[in-house]
């Protein structure tokens, strides 16, 4: 281990307590990775504070060192916006996840970063209070990284985004200093930091508390499954249940080879011999919803549904969704390993662009099995590949990003709920100009000069704070000084 | 007679219509030299570009209904007229999404996407015509909306203008095109500019284009009405009230008070929305729970009750104050203006979006700027909006949005502001120059 780290090891240690710091290496090998296994690092240090004020004496110490430093909530996030500095410093932020307080009669709650999504929702659920963004993983993933990276979840369609759920924020900046964002109420006066930090993966600080806003639990929930031949009738359903001017809490979408995964993993027993289904749930009022209902299973049949079911309680409410959300893991049991791609598209350009995919597939012999979010346009590719093949890996990779060619065409993004990352940041020149890239870089620069905090992400390259673009007489003094590494 | 200054060539290079300014481009009271009217994104780059080289000052401006907003402008050499970007650029019905220009007029945007059946879901109060509004029904620009983080009483469902924008185009003080987003809902692709553009009036850059998230216009809407009663005084009548909307599982989209004057009759109306049907049963529910809150004179209409929505509005020779809060507070805080408002012998209406946490106080043209500071303080130092220094330490705000200009010599506009350092921080790298809008904005910005 460098100096440098050691040194910052027995400060750390002085700030934390010793039992709260880790430097066996094979105790860092535990957070070498996220939930994108596919890139790894062993951090240099870990550090697990318990209070804000602790994160804010790691941060001071790590900038005063020049030590980078990354934040790591539950760690399943998957664009490797977590992964660690083997140079650094990770923060592991599980040991903070007190609910400190719920005010129901203001929707709101107090809590730290390491709780997890679903234990707000289950804090408030006496009151008849839900926590909205419900990302797949909401068991184990914490509110903090879903701030960072501005989770969604399958319901996001209607209810939104986390940016869209919380209202205040207590940070630690790149320089150590604790502050608040925001006053709980959504409309502080100044600029809107709080929808600033939201989705910023980490790169301007670190989340030490969140308000959050709550949700009322709606009177009345209907699942329906409907069955399609094709995709393509699929699409038009969604379509024509967006036009009829009803917004559903989420539209899910998997084709053939995505049901037949499930199938073997789950036994989900979805309708036999089709090529698409469909999850439409509705949720609010129970005078809207049964209407609603009607009119989905209406369209569903117009356009060519064989099958629909209507879960008609929650257990089958569950069993309609395990198919979907086992989809991921489910995909192992047909293939050795895969990609698992996030791009979105606009809603329009569903059809086209899931045609174009399969072109790609037939032509390139990689089988992709599509998993998508269908009302938000959000696809969820998953790209087979068999590992023990050689240049296997690389084929899968290239129809991966071939995937994120056809989302830029068609006017969509490249991520929509898994951040960039370190996987995505390759990317990012594709969808934005330099200028665009350049823009963003001022807030990271008003933030976090120094470029310590989570380096690397989000960003191709960046130019360091203060530079000339194109002009360069002598290394940054940063780099000059051995603080940082640039490349 | 005021003297004229020829229009620099670098700007007439820039922008094809460039003009003196006059009396009537004045913002709040500060005359520019020049007002320029570029008619693309391009063309507002290079007007900013070449006001950089002159060392100008720039105000981006709409319609200008809400120009006299904020502080005064320490310095305004050039207007930017925005009314010549007034383009729909897309608007992809079957998306749900538009892309439109930022001089465009809500009431124009509204009846474009008002005939695919569709809206930018944000009912922002038409203001009283300010000298540069031009009959537009006074809800001003897209961009200023944005600029401005306006918002009606939908707010309870559909958030302020940051909550639907799901892309921007905006030119920074050096005239550098730069955008964020995109049109897609779901993105979370590089840093939201556009969260940062919503509500900073003007002074980190210049809306050029935005992109929306639309919904589609309701079939039908009710309101039901009420007059806050029962035990306790007004503001624990209009508490229960409020909480009974919010805490239906009714799904309302708006639930709003109106208290014309001190000790008046607090006033109670819930929007709900949807389904023809289902609006109509839900009406008669609502109307239950709240005769049983304690609401007198409960009753269902299609139509808003004559004061819906003013709360916001304001004549420019008044006080219009914007106060926030945690809903839960609603009793307190009322009973902290009535307190701040007896101390200073003023007496403002109060009124507005209660269950989302938003109110504001209206104040007559007559009232002593010193008065009307007095209340400004008092109300801010108040333990609902100031807090407890527990977390967070301030849990409101009382911003002055428009006052006469003694009131705005007397008083503190914007108030403490949780941040300020990080805030001037991003200001001092988006315009280090102080070239856009300077001084009229939070923490000195």
């Amino acid at each position: 281990m460098a100096t440098t780290l050691r040194r910052l090891a027995a400060e750390l240690s002085a700030i934390c307590g010793p039992a709260s710091v880790l430097d066996d290496p094979l105790e860092l090998r535990t957070y070498e990775c996220d939930g994108l296994t596919a890139h790894r690092a062993s951090p240099g240090l870990v550090v697990l504070p318990e209070v804000a004020e602790q994160v804010a004496a790691v941060v001071a110490a790590c900038a005063r060192a020049g030590v980078p430093f990354v934040a790591r909530g539950s760690g399943t996030g998957l664009s490797g916006g977590a992964l660690p500095r083997t140079d650094g410093v990770l923060i592991v932020m599980s040991k903070m996840r007190r609910i400190i307080s719920v005010d129901p009669a203001s929707r709101r709650a107090i809590v730290e970063p390491g709780v997890t999504n679903l234990a707000v929702s289950q804090a408030v659920a006496a009151y008849g209070l839900f926590y909205a963004p419900d990302p797949s993983s909401q068991v184990v993933c914490s509110v903090g990284g879903n701030v960072a990276e501005n989770s969604g979840g399958a319901h996001c369609l209607k209810h939104g985004f986390t940016v869209h759920h919380v209202t205040g924020l207590q940070v630690v900046t790149p320089s150590g200093e604790l502050t608040w964002l925001g006053d709980g109420t959504g409309a502080a006066p100044g600029y809107d930091l709080v929808g600033m930090f939201t989705g910023s993966e980490g790169t301007l600080g670190i989340v030490t508390k969140i308000v959050v806003k709550l949700t009322r639990i709606p009177e009345a929930v209907t699942t329906l499954l409907a069955a399609f031949g094709t995709t393509g009738q699929g699409g038009a359903a969604v379509s024509a249940i967006i036009g009829a001017g009803i917004l559903p809490a989420a539209i899910e979408m998997m084709d053939a080879l995505a049901i037949e995964a499930a199938e073997a993993a789950v036994h989900c027993r979805y309708p036999e011999g089709y090529g698409a289904v469909l999850i439409v749930e509705l949720d609010g009022p129970a005078a809207d919803v049964d209407r609603e209902t009607a009119a989905v299973r209406a369209i569903c049949e117009q356009h060519g549904a064989g099958e629909i079911r209507a879960a008609a309680s929650a257990a089958e409410r569950q069993a309609i969704w395990a198919g979907r959300k086992s989809a991921f893991a489910a995909v192992g049991r047909i293939s050795p390993a895969y990609i698992v791609q996030d791009g979105v598209v606009p809603r329009t350009a569903l059809p086209s662009v899931l045609d174009k995919i399969a072109e790609l597939s037939a032509a390139s012999g990689v089988r992709v099995a599509n998993v998508f979010h269908a009302g938000d346009g959000n696809l969820h590719p998953l790209v087979l590949f068999d590992d023990g093949q050689p240049g296997a890996a690389e084929a899968a990779e290239e129809v991966s990003g071939a995937i994120l060619d056809l989302c830029i065409e068609a006017g969509g993004s490249i991520t929509g709920e898994h951040g960039v990352g370190t996987d995505k940041s390759k990317y990012m020149t594709k969808m934005f100009t330099g200028p665009d890239l350049e823009t963003m870089q001022l807030l990271r620069c008003a933030l976090d000069p120094a470029a310590l905090c989570n380096p690397g992400k989000i960003f191709p390259t960046p130019r360091l704070c203060g530079e000339v673009p194109g002009i360069r007489r002598a290394p940054h003094p940063l780099v000059a000084s051995g603080t940082i590494e640039q490349f | 007679m005021p003297v004229t200054t020829p229009v620099p060539a670098e700007l007439s290079q820039a922008c094809a219509a460039v003009r003196p300014a006059g009396p009537a481009d004045a913002v709040a009271g500060v005359t520019p030299s020049w007002v320029a009217r570029p008619d693309s994104t391009a063309e507002l780059g290079a007007v900013l570009a070449a006001a950089a080289g002159l060392n100008l000052a720039s105000v981006p401006r709409g319609t200008g209904t809400k120009l006299a907003w904020g502080r005064p402008p320490d310095r305004c050499d050039l207007v930017v007229d925005m009314l010549g970007l007034d383009q729909v650029l897309e608007h992809e019905a079957g998306d749900l999404v538009a892309r439109v220009q930022a001089g465009i007029r809500i009431s124009e945007l509204a009846a474009v996407l008002g005939r695919a059946g569709q809206e930018l879901a944000l009912d922002v109060p038409s203001q009283p015509a300010s000298g540069n509004g031009d009959g537009d029904g006074g809800r001003g620009t897209v961009g200023g909306v944005l600029a401005t983080g306006l918002a009606g009483p939908r707010r309870l469902r559909f958030g302020t203008p940051r909550d639907l924008t799901i892309g921007i185009t905006m030119v920074r003080a050096d005239g550098q095109i730069a955008h964020s987003g995109g049109k897609v809902v779901k993105n979370v692709a590089g840093y939201d500019l556009g969260k940062l553009l919503a509500g900073s009036y003007g002074t980190l850059g210049v809306i050029a284009e935005a992109a929306f998230r639309l919904h589609p216009v309701p079939a039908a809407a009710a309101w039901v009405t009420a007059t806050a009663d029962g035990p306790g005084d007004g503001a624990a009548a209009a508490q229960r009230l409020m909480a009974a909307a919010a805490d239906s599982p009714l799904a309302p989209s708006a639930a709003e008070l109106d208290r014309p004057a001190r000790g008046a009759p607090v006033r109670a109306a819930v929007l709900l929305e949807g389904d023809p049907d289902g609006v109509t049963e839900r009406a008669g529910q609502l109307r239950g729970l709240l005769a049983a809150a304690g609401g007198t004179d409960v009753a269902v209409s299609d139509a808003p009750p004559p004061w819906w929505g003013q709360a916001g509005v304001a004549s420019p020779e008044e006080t219009l104050i914007r106060i926030a809060f945690w809903a839960a507070e609603l009793g307190e805080v009322t009973r902290a203006v009535d307190d701040a408002a007896a101390a200073a012998g003023v007496d403002p209406a109060l009124g507005g979006s209660a269950a989302a946490g938003v109110m504001h106080a209206r104040l007559p043209a007559a009232a002593e700027p010193a008065a009307v500071a007095g209340f400004v303080t008092a109300l801010r130092a108040a333990r609902p909006l100031a807090g407890t220094g527990e977390a967070p330490p301030a849990r409101g705000s009382a911003v002055v949005l428009h006052a006469p200009p003694a009131v705005l010599a007397a008083v503190d506009v914007w108030g403490p502001v949780p941040a300020a350092p990080l805030m001037r921080a991003v200001k001092d790298q988006f315009d280090p120059a102080r070239r856009l809008s300077p001084g009229r904005f939070a923490a000195g910005i």
